[in-house]
């Protein structure tokens, strides 16, 4: 930027347009997550600690943390069979596919939750098939877990599908020359050159689980110690008027997914500098 | 380059893959919004329409059309205002400005209903102040507002960044030297250039502002008839065993959900060029 | 009207984009401001349309102070390298819409400019695409639309930034002449840039050759090619051979013991270097500088000799085909005798 806060330009308006914006970021964004910051330490460092530590709240961030992971991985797998088959495969109802694939973006999780517990429920469509085979969903630690699914498929499908596209095919083509078979040239270079596609997938899909609630808490059936999933924790503290307990958990709850996103962008990094060798 | 393109399913492991695919699809997506409204109707349409007499669930329909009435054209001038200062300007500190755009997309909505709570609620910042001076923000419709413009903030913005950024400034220079003021470079030029991603952000926009729930949760205290959008009226619904009047209002986001995704296919399918690359698929 | 540039400077950081620039154009002169990438010629342009602001210097335009003026109250027509044009209107709406935003008391009427729109197109040779988008022409006639609409204006100066530079050879070529011809029929001062010296040479009244962000030689085409100032602007107008020599009595003096006349600034030097045109020379037997052929390639009527003298330098020679010995082929050893160098004054940079 050769040493200039802004490069001159003729055109009109970046003062107004960068002080509104400046003015809505701070009233809605820097403002709001400031007192998240700030009022945790109300309590002091050791009621802080104690605060985060309850038995009750660790169990809830170990499921949130376990199950937002867990979801993830479960839609990196099926995400990249959706869409292989969408961008591979010429099938009547292509398109319908390709469109159903944002519905849980679209779709309001409180919406989500209560279908995905009808469904799941003993007398559901599905829960009262899977319930003589002894598996229970609903109101266990799996139905967080089938909700988390649901609302995280769409983060890997439209994260891998324009790399996926843009794959070249003389790619394969030469491997296939080479003497590459079927398998070997999925998992020697189609895999490998989805990796960061699907990292970035997973990471925006353990995010949005992490911090999930709408179609979490009807499926979840909410019991501490077991299926209490953290964001319940930080609304059940604000009903008992514990604002700095309820922002401790808050604090805690961002933290860790800087940390997992930490955790994701390093591979992703490592990842790109193979990639570039 | 070339593409590998589509071609038609051959191999038995092609028709495997493809059935997995498609039963995944339908067993984790299609069968939940299929069960909104079958529950829906499980005791008939006159049942069903019943749902839609209760006066709170008018309300609450009413509610979420005029939170979002206030939300959406907030944050689309604030996504066009935004995208003009960081597309078509250098400027030192634009990671960070992008950087806290996108925020509201990785913090929790419960967090996102939490953080008013901090600052106006009973024991909130500037809480007492406010209630001391008649103003009440928590449990009020100001709070419903305040948490979904927060968690639909990036949004239109993060449509039109890229989109802008990709097309440059050059046909607004060009309008300059062709004597048009600015109001009117923006209008004729830039506005038309973007028209389409403004109204697809729009429109995702809109369909969060309406379905939000956790964040709108945190902050509306569950005032029946008041304070009730109609994801919170589905669950207080649900929580007192009224599931046809439940899956019925829960039925109408469902729709709108559709709809959403019908035009935002139908605007990715036509205007491909016209939205920016992350969006052309 | 008349354009004046005085002592413009411009500055971005460290690096000088313009340093100290002057320059007239008389009214309706058509002037090429030549040079290589990161010679400061688009940023000389920029300054002119009010894109950019100097840090130092004048610029008057007409007697009245340019600088003071924002782009809009220039008038000035710019066509933009990529053209610019508005994707989402039509060729007519392009062509309209400097007229069209003018304040309402001065904006013409609507059938005005309708007809003007009309006149125009027939001008660029673009009738019967008023309706087209800019994506659904080529490179020539979107050119083509960019020059109409910044004309429309009807623009007290018209600045081009590498009008053809985006352009095939061909195509190149055809606008060139018509360009000219448009100049020729509007009269408007014209200033464009382009980093091609044929070009150059070819459409303007005058060239000014532009080096680092300096003036190297302001001249018509003929007084550029006759009597280069310097180095630079010898080695960029053409393909260039170096010798070294020394300098007596305006003529230089070569290792071999031959001579020749040596143009240019320089008449006494002991050291320095002769600069000569591959057409400006003469195959000899003795007394010539020693070389080797290493490649011939035809060029219509020309030969081009590469060759390769004792010391591993390689020089250029076009001969006439026609005067050339068949047995002139690669391994061959002849003598070079430059009919004329230029030597110029050596530059610290």
């Amino acid at each position: 930027m050769r040493g200039r806060w802004l490069e001159p330009s003729v055109l009109p308006g970046f003062g107004p347009a960068l002080g509104f914006t400046l003015f809505w970021l701070g009233l809605l964004v820097v403002l709001p997550l400031a007192a998240l910051v700030a009022r945790p330490w109300e309590l002091g460092l050791a009621g802080f600690w104690h605060s985060v530590t309850e038995p009750r709240v660790l169990a809830a961030l170990r499921l949130s943390f376990g199950a937002a992971l867990a979801a993830a991985a479960v839609n990196v797998v099926f995400g990249l069979v959706v869409t292989w088959v969408l961008v591979r495969y010429d099938f009547p109802g292509r398109r319908l596919a390709d469109a159903v694939v944002d519905l849980p973006f679209a779709l309001p999780t409180a919406v989500a939750g209560i279908a995905l517990t009808a469904i799941y429920a003993g007398n559901g469509w599905i829960g009262s098939w899977l319930g003589p085979l002894g598996i229970k969903v609903a109101y266990t630690p799996l139905g967080i877990l089938v909700a988390l699914v649901f609302v995280g498929l769409p983060f890997v499908v439209r994260s891998v599908q324009p790399v996926m596209q843009d794959l070249d095919a003389e790619l394969e083509e030469a491997a296939e020359t080479l003497g590459a078979g079927p398998v070997q040239r999925v998992t020697r270079v189609i895999l490998p050159a989805l990796a960061p596609a699907c990292v970035t997938g997973f990471a925006l899909a353990f995010a949005r689980a992490l911090g999930e609630y709408g179609s979490v808490i009807f499926i979840a059936g909410n019991m501490p110690l077991v299926s209490e999933i953290a964001p319940l924790l930080i609304v059940i503290r604000l009903e008992q008027f514990d604002y700095a307990g309820a922002a401790a958990v808050g604090l805690v709850m961002l933290g860790l997914a800087a940390l997992g996103l930490l955790a994701i962008n390093l591979s992703q990094v490592i990842l790109a500098r193979r990639g570039a060798a | 380059m070339r593409s590998v393109g589509l071609k038609r399913p051959a191999s038995l492991g092609a028709f495997l893959l493809l059935a997995i695919a498609i039963g995944w699809l339908a067993v984790v997506i299609v069968l939940p919004l299929v069960s909104v409204f079958a529950e829906a109707l499980r005791k008939g349409v006159p049942a069903y329409l019943e749902a839609f007499r209760d006066p709170d669930g008018q309300a609450a329909i009413r509610l979420t059309l005029l939170v979002a009435g206030i939300c959406v054209p907030l944050n689309a001038v604030f996504g066009l205002a935004a995208a003009w200062a960081v597309a078509k300007f250098d400027f030192r500190g634009k990671g960070f400005l992008l950087t806290l755009i996108d925020l509201p997309f990785s913090i929790s909505p419960v967090i996102s209903g939490l953080v008013w709570v901090l600052l106006f609620g009973a024991n909130g910042w500037f809480g007492p102040a406010l209630e001391a001076a008649g103003i009440k923000v928590i449990f009020t419709v100001t709070a419903l507002v305040l948490a979904t413009l927060l968690v639909t903030l990036p949004f239109v913005a993060r449509e039109l960044i890229p989109l802008m950024a990709e097309q440059g400034t050059d046909e607004e220079t060009a309008a300059v030297t062709l004597g048009a003021r600015g109001w009117t470079t923006f209008l004729k030029v830039t506005l038309p250039n973007v028209k389409w991603a403004l109204l697809y952000g729009v429109l995702l926009c809109t369909a969060r502002a309406m379905g939000e729930f956790g964040a709108v949760s945190v902050v509306s205290g569950h005032i029946r008839g008041k304070t009730n959008t109609m994801p919170l009226h589905v669950e207080v619904l649900y929580n007192e065993y009224d599931f046809v009047g439940a899956f019925a209002i829960a039925s109408l986001l469902a729709g709108l959900a559709l709809v959403t995704l019908a035009l935002k296919a139908g605007l990715e399918w036509r205007y491909a060029d016209e939205l920016s690359a992350g969006r052309r698929h | 009207m008349s354009l004046s540039v005085d002592n413009v400077s411009k500055r971005f950081g460290r690096f000088a984009a313009l340093d100290r620039v002057s320059l007239q154009a008389v009214d309706g002169e058509f002037l090429a401001l030549l040079g290589p990438s990161g010679s400061g010629k688009t940023s000389l342009l920029r300054v002119l349309a009010g894109l950019s602001r100097p840090d130092e210097g004048r610029v008057l335009f007409g007697g009245e102070d340019f600088l003071r003026l924002s782009p809009r109250e220039r008038r000035v027509g710019m066509v933009f390298q990529h053209y610019a044009l508005f994707r989402h209107m039509s060729v007519a709406d392009n062509v309209a819409f400097g007229l069209r935003v003018r304040p309402r008391r001065q904006r013409p009427p609507r059938a005005e400019i309708s007809a003007r729109v009309k006149e125009l197109l027939a001008l660029v040779q673009l009738e019967g695409l008023e309706k087209r988008y800019p994506a659904q022409l080529s490179g020539g006639q979107r050119q083509r639309v960019a020059l109409a609409r910044a004309l429309a204006i009807e623009p007290r100066m018209l600045l081009l930034d590498e009008p053809f530079g985006a352009l095939d050879a061909k195509v190149r070529r055809e606008l060139r002449r018509w360009l000219r011809q448009i100049h020729d029929e509007t009269g408007v001062t014209t200033v464009f840039v382009t980093h091609d010296q044929e070009e150059a040479m070819d459409l303007a009244d005058r060239v000014v050759v532009l080096n680092a962000g300096r003036v190297e030689q302001i001249g018509t085409p003929a007084e550029l090619q006759k009597t280069p100032a310097t180095a630079f602007v010898f080695d960029f107008l053409g393909d260039s051979n170096r010798l070294p020599c020394r300098v007596v009595d305006g003529h230089a003096m070569f290792e071999g013991g031959f001579s020749a006349p040596a143009l240019g600034p320089v008449h006494e030097a002991a050291q320095a270097t002769a600069r000569f045109r591959p057409h400006e020379v003469d195959l000899a037997v003795e007394g010539g500088v020693p070389v080797t052929i290493t490649h011939l390639s035809a060029r219509g009527a020309l030969i081009r000799a590469e060759c390769q003298g004792l010391d591993g330098a390689l020089y250029e020679v076009d001969l006439l085909r026609d005067a050339t010995p068949a047995s002139l082929a690669p391994g061959a050893r002849v003598r070079l005798r430059p009919r004329r160098v230029f030597v110029f004054a050596e530059t610290a940079r």
